[in-house]
């Protein structure tokens, strides 16, 4: 399944350049067992079940789907932070799943993240100056001890702090300013990649825009490629070029912003987007509503075939059966061109314009 | 800074004001951090510099430390409070009663069945109680530390092992534990009690600690840390301890406490410390002259329940301070 | 400037004092702290009526859930202490009242709904003992029927299952399930007003929908008043009737649901409307409103909003805006529409 998916990833027409980054039928089971002298195990949640897709050089990824959905699994992954029970990540040709020491770090060096929650992921017995420049005392190679609080203040710089913040506690910032902070410790390697989990998703509405503004000007910037994971499918929105869905541990359905927010054609895509309040009283009145029945079915025991047949209005029997497969659908290939032509992982797929964008 | 955004904060005092925001802010907050007990919120992290803070306002910690600092000087300087000798008796005193307007003189707390100063022997057996008491917490807070953290970081075997240990230690009863042990050795000094102790002692501090390290373990910054590429070492010292000891110290200050009075106990039967002064020997001595001279009694065993007393105030105001939960 | 209509309306209700089914009136919260006075509520007012909805919109320390913890009377007091101000219910002050009549509103005539389903349900009783203590407590009603009220309550919530389910502990359901439990044990006691705390904000998108329209739902079918206090300005659009944005303690603007949206008459709605991405345009840059949320222990002279506000003059620094009368270009008020602005008009038509 995931031989066939990996072509549906990379037949992704408008991504220009090199993949920095491929993702080959990544899996992530972690283990139910029972018992606690003799360790039985009796199944597994299946957090990521085979996921495929490419990063280019440059562009954000979004990555969105419900929690449950092991999109914050994938980021843990791809940051070495979980050990991949099953598939390939490729930095530069180099399958960095395999990697340990010495070769793991100097990876590590280029592919940094940036946490959800500001007030625990840092440490709250370290100077601000100590957290940014942790990165230097573990890669002692980036930059001479002498030049290090240099270093640091010009980051906080770089992330609109003023530098003379350097000596103070975690707990003395607000939230916004905190992830600042976090954002800050993310660059100091200067990395190729940064994968962002939810980064503003803990912070209030009027701050939320300005740690947005702030990512992406830094990626014009630093040249960054950002793997961007939210549940908030308007910030993805604002801020992706390719935008994949997940449900379930699997890849539902993965193109171009246009693509996946104008043509929609997996019916879960379609019902995640019907279901973001948009904040317009009057606005809504010519969307169309799909609500979903139930909720997310266990990951340890997910349903037969397609996924999201459960809960989906078009399920059929076949459904339970065939497990589709993400790819161009067979009624859209002739069509390349055509926004619809892209991978949406449905044995029914069809295009759906739910946003009704105003174009 | 080109590419700042123009939300970049430019008021350059609003790191500090708006740090007390926050509290006030999670109290009427939505968000995930919603907390409706105002104040300090923000400060739970904070560095040691809070507790203090925190600490400095409360009476309970003011009074305890007071009695802990004078059961400490008569420790170490006994001569600073009596020259009356501890052991030297004269008979004409034998029983003399309390006389509780002479302060600080020999005969304040009255003379026991030989005639020694009561008094002075409650200072120089200050001593013992605190030897016991200091070293045994310091034991097994290093030993409960160490073991721990092993346990609590690495899991697995190394876990198990270290975890199985911990059960069958515990459930041995520290002061029959210690009896037994204690008949071993023909020589008994404060010392030998101590060591007695820490051996049957260190289960409790490893279990806190090694909870305390698994939930830390979990914590953002420790994986943010390893995303970065730190090593277990670096992990473990400067990102895991710092956060995880608080409920160590806080059980290590109570269970201070909890060793003086095992040592009086132990002494009391007779099997703690042979050489030297002791209030649980001189409390087992006042027993035979309960019923004429409770004096005798009195005086050991007050300041034996106020030294222990201290010590648990002491950590109940250290963890209210450190532990932000409970405010 | 206008001089001429800076007649600070009490409140911009539709309707008279004394008849709402709920009104706050000047309230002020404080908080003692050692960092020392914070003061979470400076002087709200707002009301709801049967069968009305009002949304109260406001970030991290606005105030909004303080308020709210006020009207049912779970603040902790001390630290927190109410210096001034009144909340009627049914013209009945309940700060007034005594302990005894306060509780017999709270639960039964007032309900609440807060916003993590798991913490709130005790872990180790079923879900139908809790349903039914309710029942058994006020109502005296006997085990088996007080089991059967609440097997009913699960069925209104659409629990499916509900005969099976009912005998489930919280862990067990989803947290979508469980936020239909707490509603459920909101309604048990048929309540006038239901405020509910950031009801949907830690559930899923799609679960959240299906939880909104099942409240508004429900508080149509008993015609019931309803607060939501919320963050989240794309779920107050939904569901409310009118609005009132609150920010430091402070109602800075209050309007219908549809005017608020199309127009906002006050800076600080602008600038959230501005900043919030929207899943229907892509645009460059977001818009955010410069600096931080307000610090409650040192809020800002004059309006709390002016070191943040795009359009803010002298007058802003020392000068508290009263809640004025928006008014239409003829001059005429708008009905509920309020802004704490200074400089409404030009916010409004800027």
């Amino acid at each position: 399944m995931a031989e066939t998916g990996e072509q549906g990833a990379t037949a992704v027409g408008n991504a220009q350049g090199e993949p920095i980054l491929q993702i080959r039928g990544l899996k992530k089971h972690f283990p139910l067992t029972r018992g606690v002298v003799v360790k039985k195990q009796i199944g597994a949640v299946k957090a990521v079940d085979g996921v495929t897709f490419d990063l280019y050089r440059g562009e954000t990824l979004g990555i969105v789907g419900e929690s449950g959905c092991g999109k914050s699994t994938v980021a843990k992954l791809l940051m070495n932070l979980e050990q991949a029970t099953a598939g390939e990540v490729f930095y530069k040709g180099e399958d960095i799943t395999k990697l340990s020491g010495r070769a793991l770090q100097a990876v590590r060096r280029n592919i940094q993240m940036v946490f959800q929650d500001p007030y625990t992921s840092l440490n709250p017995r370290m100077t601000v100056g100590d957290i940014i420049g942790e990165p230097y005392d573990i890669h002692p190679e980036v930059a001479p001890k002498g030049d290090r609080r240099k270093r640091v203040r010009e980051l906080l710089d770089v992330v609109g702090l003023n530098p003379e913040y350097i000596n103070r506690y975690p707990h003395q910032f607000s939230g916004g300013q905190r992830q600042r902070i976090g954002i800050a410790r993310g660059l100091a390697l200067r990395p190729e990649i940064i994968i962002a989990d939810e980064p503003v998703s803990a912070l209030d509405v009027s701050v939320q825009a300005q740690v947005v503004n702030l990512l992406a000007g830094l990626q014009r910037e630093f040249d960054l490629s950002y793997i961007f994971i939210a549940h908030d499918l308007s910030v993805v929105r604002h801020i992706s070029n390719r935008v994949g869905v997940m449900y379930l541990g699997r890849m539902v359905e993965i193109g171009s912003d246009e693509q996946i927010y104008e043509h929609p054609t997996h019916p879960y895509t379609q019902a995640l987007l019907s279901a973001v309040p948009v904040p317009d009283p009057d606005g809504r009145e010519g969307r169309e509503r799909i609500l979903l029945a139930g909720d997310v079915p266990s990951p340890a025991n997910p349903p037969s075939g397609c996924r999201f047949r459960t809960r989906c209005w078009k399920a059929q029997d076949v459904c339970a059966e065939i497990e589709p497969v993400l790819e161009v659908p067979e009624r859209y290939q002739s069509e390349p061109g055509e926004p619809a032509a892209h991978p949406s992982a449905c044995l029914f797929p069809e295009e759906r314009d739910i946003v009704g964008t105003a174009e | 800074m080109p590419d700042t955004p123009a939300g970049t904060p430019d008021n350059s005092g609003a790191v500090e004001t708006e740090s007390l925001g926050g509290p006030a802010g999670a109290l009427a907050s939505g968000g995930p951090h919603a907390d409706n007990q105002p104040g300090g919120k923000e400060r739970s992290g904070g560095s040691w510099a809070s507790a203090w803070r925190e600490l400095k306002f409360r009476p309970i910690f003011w009074i305890s430390a007071v009695i802990i600092l004078i059961v400490l000087l008569m420790a170490i300087v006994p001569g600073m409070w009596t020259s009356a000798s501890p052991t030297a008796g004269n008979p004409s005193h034998y029983l003399g009663t309390p006389q509780l307007a002479h302060f600080f003189q020999a005969d304040w707390f009255g003379y026991d069945q030989i005639g020694r100063s009561v008094y002075s022997r409650v200072v120089h057996g200050a001593r013992a109680s605190i030897i016991v008491g200091i070293f045994t917490t310091l034991g097994v807070t290093v030993a409960g530390i160490l073991l721990g953290m092993l346990a609590g970081f690495f899991g697995g075997w190394l876990d198990a092992v270290i975890s199985r240990l911990t059960d069958i230690v515990f459930s041995i009863p520290l002061l029959l534990g210690a009896m037994v042990m204690l008949q071993a050795f023909t020589q008994r000094t404060a010392w030998t009690v101590t060591l007695v102790l820490v051996t049957f002692g260190w289960t409790q501090i490893t279990r806190v600690m090694r909870g305390s390290v698994i939930t830390v373990k979990q914590a953002d910054y420790v994986q943010a840390a390893r995303a970065l590429g730190a090593g277990n070492g670096r992990l473990m010292f400067k990102h895991v301890l710092p956060n995880a000891i608080a409920p160590v110290i806080v059980v290590a200050t109570i269970s201070l406490g909890m060793y003086i009075s095992a040592e009086a106990t132990l002494s009391y039967l007779g099997i703690g410390i042979q050489s030297g002064i002791s209030w649980g020997s001189d409390i087992s001595d006042a027993s035979e002259q309960i019923r004429n001279a409770i004096h005798l009694l009195l005086f050991p065993a007050g300041f034996l329940s106020a030294t222990v007393l201290a010590f648990i105030m002491l950590g109940d105001a250290v963890r209210d301070a450190l532990d932000p939960k409970l405010r | 400037m206008s001089t001429t209509d800076t007649t600070a309306v009490g409140q911009g209700n539709t309707t008279p004092s004394g008849t709402s089914l709920l009104e706050v009136d000047d309230l002020h919260v404080e908080f003692k702290t050692r960092d020392g006075i914070v003061r979470a509520v400076n002087g709200v007012s707002y009301s709801v009526d049967s069968g009305e909805t009002l949304a109260v919109l406001g970030e991290s320390g606005s105030g909004k859930s303080v308020t709210a913890q006020a009207v049912m009377g779970i603040l902790d007091m001390p630290p927190a202490r109410i210096p001034s101000g009144e909340i009627r219910y049914r013209g009945q002050n309940l700060l007034t009242m005594s302990n005894e009549a306060r509780r017999k509103v709270r639960g039964a005539k007032i309900a609440m709904i807060f916003q993590d389903a798991l913490s709130s349900l005790n872990p180790v009783l079923t879900v139908g003992y809790q349903l039914s203590e309710m029942f058994r407590v006020h109502r005296g009603m006997s085990r088996k029927e007080a089991k059967a009220r609440a097997v009913d309550l699960m069925d209104r919530v659409r629990i499916p299952a509900a005969k099976e389910r009912v005998n489930d502990y919280p862990h067990q359901f989803s947290g979508g399930m469980r936020q239909r439990i707490m509603i459920a044990m909101a309604l048990a006691l048929e309540p006038d007003l239901i405020i509910a705390d950031e009801p949907t904000t830690a559930l899923d998108v799609t679960v959240q929908a299906q939880v909104m329209d099942l409240l508004a739902d429900l508080q149509k079918e008993f015609h019931m008043g309803l607060i939501l206090i919320t963050h989240d300005l794309g779920v107050v659009a939904d569901v409310a009737d009118k609005i009132a944005v609150m920010y430091a303690g402070r109602i800075v603007e209050t309007a219908p649901v549809h005017e608020l949206y199309k127009n906002p008459a006050h800076p600080y709605t602008k600038g959230l409307l501005q900043s919030i991405p929207r899943l229907d345009q892509k645009g460059q840059e977001l818009y955010a409103i410069k600096g931080l949320p307000p610090n409650l222990l040192n809020i800002p002279e004059g309006c709390a909003f002016n070191p943040r506000c795009p359009m803010a003059q002298e007058v802003c620094r020392h000068e508290l805006p009263p809640l004025h009368e928006v008014t239409d270009d003829s001059g005429r008020p708008i009905a509920g529409r309020g802004s704490a602005c200074h400089f409404w008009k030009e916010t409004l038509h800027g």
